[in-house]
C-alpha cells in the first residue's frame, strides 16, 4: 500500500480528504506529512473571499469555480463557518450552494469549522490549503465569514482578498469602512440584479478614492488599483470579470515582488507560531494542575505576583 | 472514539420533494450535541451525496427522505460508496420509511432507520455509538 502522501500527490481525493482530517485534528502524523508536502506546495494562488453572512459569498464562489473550470483550472475550495462557542458543534452550510460542483474530479471542496479560533479561519486552515496546493489545486479559494477579525486572518493565509457586499445590506458599507477596506484587493458587489447595486458601487468607489495610495505606502512598489466589480450570479453576469481581476492581481503580485514579500512574512509568522506553540507545550508539561491552583491562589491572595511567578516558571525550560 | 475531535456528519436530503424541515431539525440537534454537520440541502443525487461524503471525510451520512423514492436512492448510494471503497462511514436513514421496507434497507448496510416519531436524542446516541472508532488511525 502506497503511503498517504504519495497517494495525495497522485491525485487520490480520498487521500487528500483524510490528510485534511489529520491536519484539522492536529494528529501527530500530520506534521510529518506536512513536512513532506511543503516541498511540493507553493504553486497555487490562494484567494480569500470574505464578507457578511448572506452577502452572496458561497454563490459567488460556485460561479467563480465554474468559470475557472472553463479555463481548465483545477480548483480547491475551503469554506470556513463558525463553531458554536457553547457546544463546539457547527453547521457547515456553504456546500448547499456548491452542490452543482460535486462530481467534477477537478474540484475539491472542504468545509471547516472555526473551532474556537477567533479570526474567522481555523488554526489549521493554512495547512489544509498547503495540502490542497501540493495535490495540484490552483487556485484555492477560502470562503470565510466576515466578523471584523476574520479579514486580518484571511489576509495572513491568502494572496488575493475579495470582499463581497450586497446592495440593501444597510450599514454594510459602514462596516467596510471599519477595516475591510484595508485588506481588499478586489471588491465585489453581488446581487447586482437587485436595486441599489449601482449606489453601493458608487459608495465603495468613493471610499476608495479617499485612500488611493493605500498600497503605495512603500513607495517602491507600484500601486494596485482596487477594482469594484458587480456580479449577478443568478444571471451569470460579471463573473468573468472577477476571474480576470483575480488573475490580473496574481500577475501584479508576481511582477511587483509583493508575492515573495508576502510569502516571506507568512513564513516568519508561521515558524514563530510553531515555536510559541512548542515553548508553551514544554512549559505546560513542567507545571502540574495542583501547582497551578496553588500559584493562582497565592497570586489572587496578593502573596505573590504574576511577574515573579512567570519568571520563575520560565527558568524550568531554560529561559532566563 | 477520540473524544477530543468533533464527530463529522453529512446530512442530506435526497429525492425530489422540497421540504427539509426535518433534516434541518436533525442538523441543529447534532450541532447542539457538539458535532460538525455538513448540511447539503435538498434534491441531492446519490452521486452528490457520496462525493461530498468523500471530500468532507465524514464519520456518518444521514439521509432524510419523504418522497418514497428511498428504494431507488439508497441502493445507489451504497453501491457508489462501495465503488469508491468507502467502507468506514456509518450510514443511516430517516423520514417516511414503510415498516415493510426496513429489512431491505438494513440489508443494504444502512445501519439505522428512523421514522417520523424518533427523538433527536435517539439519533445522536445512535451516531455516537455506531461510528467507526478508529477511522483516523486506520488506513484510508
Ligand atoms: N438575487 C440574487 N440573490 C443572490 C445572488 N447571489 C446570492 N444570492 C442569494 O443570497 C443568499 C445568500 O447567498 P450565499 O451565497 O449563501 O451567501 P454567503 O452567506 O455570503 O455565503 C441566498 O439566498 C442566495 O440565493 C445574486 O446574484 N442575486
Ligand atoms: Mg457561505
Amino acid at each position: 500500500m502506497q503511503n498517504l502522501v504519495e497517494r495525495l500527490l497522485d491525485g487520490d481525493r480520498r487521500a487528500l480528504a483524510r490528510m485534511v482530517t489529520l491536519i484539522e485534528n492536529d494528529m501527530p502524523v500530520a506534521r510529518r506529512y506536512l513536512a513532506e508536502l511543503h516541498a511540493r506546495a507553493g504553486n497555487a494562488q490562494i484567494v480569500g473571499v470574505t464578507g457578511a453572512p448572506g452577502a452572496g459569498k458561497s454563490t459567488l464562489v460556485t460561479h467563480l469555480v465554474r468559470e475557472l473550470r472553463h479555463r481548465e483550472r483545477k480548483v480547491g475550495v475551503v469554506a470556513v463557518d463558525p463553531s458554536s462557542p457553547f457546544t463546539g458543534g457547527a453547521i457547515l452550510g456553504d456546500r448547499i450552494r456548491m452542490m452543482e460542483l460535486a462530481g467534477d474530479p477537478n474540484v475539491f471542496i472542504r468545509s471547516m469549522a472555526s473551532r474556537g479560533s477567533v479570526g474567522g479561519l481555523s488554526a489549521s486552515t493554512r495547512d489544509v490549503v498547503r495540502a490542497m496546493d501540493a495535490a495540484g489545486y490552483n487556485p484555492i479559494i477560502i470562503e470565510t465569514v466576515g466578523t471584523g477579525q476574520a479579514e486580518v486572518e484571511v489576509m495572513r493565509a491568502a494572496q488575493t482578498v475579495l470582499v463581497v457586499t450586497a446592495p440593501g445590506m444597510g450599514d454594510e458599507v459602514q462596516a467596510i469602512k471599519a477595516g475591510i477596506l484595508e485588506i481588499a484587493d478586489i471588491f465585489v458587489v453581488s446581487k447586482a440584479d437587485k436595486p441599489g447595486a449601482d449606489q453601493t458601487v458608487a459608495e465603495l468607489a468613493m471610499l476608495l478614492s479617499l485612500d488611493p495610495t493605500r498600497r503605495q505606502r512603500d513607495k517602491t512598489t507600484p500601486a494596485w488599483r482596487i477594482p469594484v466589480l458587480k456580479t449577478a450570479a443568478i444571471k451569470d453576469q460579471g463573473i468573468r470579470h472577477v476571474v480576470d481581476a483575480i488573475q490580473e492581481h496574481y500577475a501584479y503580485l508576481v511582477e511587483s515582488g509583493m508575492l515573495s514579500q508576502r510569502a516571506q512574512r507568512q513564513v516568519r509568522s508561521e515558524v514563530q507560531a510553531l515555536l510559541s506553540h512548542a515553548l508553551m507545550n514544554a512549559l505546560q508539561q513542567t507545571i502540574t494542575e495542583d501547582e497551578w491552583r496553588t500559584l493562582i491562589d497565592d497570586i489572587t491572595a496578593r502573596e505573590r505576583d504574576p511577574y515573579s511567578v512567570a519568571s520563575q516558571l520560565q527558568e524550568r525550560i531554560g529561559l532566563k | 472514539m477520540d473524544e477530543t475531535r468533533p464527530i463529522r456528519v453529512l446530512v442530506a436530503k435526497p429525492g425530489l420533494d422540497g421540504h427539509d424541515r426535518g433534516a434541518k431539525v436533525i442538523a441543529r440537534a447534532l450541532r447542539d450535541a457538539g458535532m460538525e454537520v455538513i448540511y447539503t440541502g435538498i434534491r441531492q443525487t446519490p452521486e452528490m451525496i457520496v462525493e461530498a461524503a468523500i471530500q468532507e471525510d465524514v464519520d456518518a451520512i444521514l439521509m432524510s427522505i419523504l418522497s418514497g423514492a428511498h428504494m431507488a436512492i439508497f441502493p445507489r448510494v451504497m453501491a457508489l460508496l462501495k465503488e469508491n471503497s468507502v467502507d468506514d462511514v456509518l450510514v443511516a436513514a430517516g423520514g417516511i420509511l414503510p415498516d415493510e421496507d426496513v429489512p431491505a434497507i438494513k440489508a443494504l448496510g444502512i445501519k439505522g432507520c428512523f421514522g417520523p416519531g424518533t427523538s433527536t436524542d435517539e439519533i445522536i446516541n445512535f451516531v455516537r455509538a455506531n461510528i467507526q472508532a478508529d477511522r483516523l488511525t486506520a488506513d484510508v
